[in-house]
């Protein structure tokens, strides 16, 4: 298992899980990356402005965390990660997540951490669904391709 | 009044500590992300199951985290906790998971990570949350549109 960072990613998964609970305890929002997105518009006043400062901060957070991450463990890169895929993979790929996200009401932050740890039915069936399919694509682009 | 200057200092600590959280993790690097679900790469040792143990560190905290509103008459910083309203497994959701994960497989990329590479790699990934966008708008236009018709008749 190369490349495996156990420390690392439970770390990092426990940060994750604290930025959901605060959302939700102070907020009383929950912390689905595509539905705070996706709820930017139409525009309702007043329910605008915290999802575009959440927003900011994913950026903010990830710059902090490219700095400290290696301070604290060994095994993550210093490095940027980089992006080896075609532009029009990039286009297709973004308009798919955007398409996906938005009718099945949620990704991997709001099905997967926040339904998930609420044990929502609807939840589970929708990480159980993205992750088959998400694997089959792969196995199909490494292995069939 | 989700305008209150305590609302907002939250939805600042909650974006940054997430996306300190995905960098930390490497879930920012879509090649890590891809590793872990090419699944027919475990019997050659090839498999890298870390996105599993940033699930796993997520619900551990947010199991509890996400049950303290029981404890409490409303939110910190608003009136009221917004709660869940859909609890049938409907066609939607199957179709619109089917169709997320057909993209995440195909990129490495979900929205929090491609956000949060706005401040890592803006001039690459910029292309991918401005499809992003234009396909989670167009798609809620469309579900606008048919729900309208429905309940029009």
């Amino acid at each position: 298992m190369e490349n495996f960072t156990p420390f690392s990613a439970t770390v990092g998964g426990l940060l994750i899980g604290l930025a959901t609970s605060i959302l939700w305890v102070a907020n009383g929002r929950q912390a689905g990356v595509s539905g705070i997105v996706g709820g930017i518009f139409p525009i309702h006043r007043g329910d605008v402005l915290w999802r575009v400062i959440f927003i900011v901060g994913l950026p903010v957070g990830a710059v902090l965390g490219l700095w400290i991450g290696p301070m604290l463990f060994s095994e993550v890169p210093v490095i940027r990660p980089t992006l080896a895929l075609d532009p029009s993979i990039l286009v297709i790929g973004g308009v798919i997540v955007g398409v996906g996200t938005q009718l099945g009401s949620g990704c991997t932050s709001g099905h997967g951490i926040c339904g998930i740890s609420r044990l929502s039915k609807r939840s589970f069936t929708a990480v159980l669904t993205f992750l088959a399919t998400a694997a089959l694509t792969v196995f199909v682009m490494r292995h069939v391709i | 009044m989700n305008r209150s200057l305590p609302a907002l200092l939250a939805a600042a600590a909650s974006g940054i500590i997430f996306g300190i959280g995905l960098a930390i993790s490497r879930m920012i690097d879509p090649q890590k992300v891809l590793n872990f679900l090419d699944f027919a790469a475990i019997p050659s040792g090839g498999w890298d199951p870390s996105l599993a143990f940033v699930m796993l560190g997520g619900v551990l905290v947010a199991f509890f985290g996400m049950r303290l509103d029981r404890l409490m008459v409303a939110p910190l910083a608003v009136p009221s906790f917004i709660r869940q309203v859909h609890f049938e497994i409907d066609r939607p959701i199957v179709t619109g998971a089917a169709i997320f994960g057909l993209g995440w497989g195909l990129t490495g990329l979900c929205p929090g990570p491609a956000i949060a590479n706005l401040g890592l790699i803006p001039s690459s990934i910029a292309l991918f949350v401005a499809a992003m966008l234009v396909g989670s708008w167009s798609m809620g236009q469309i579900m606008q549109w048919s729900a309208n018709r429905r309940a029009g008749g």
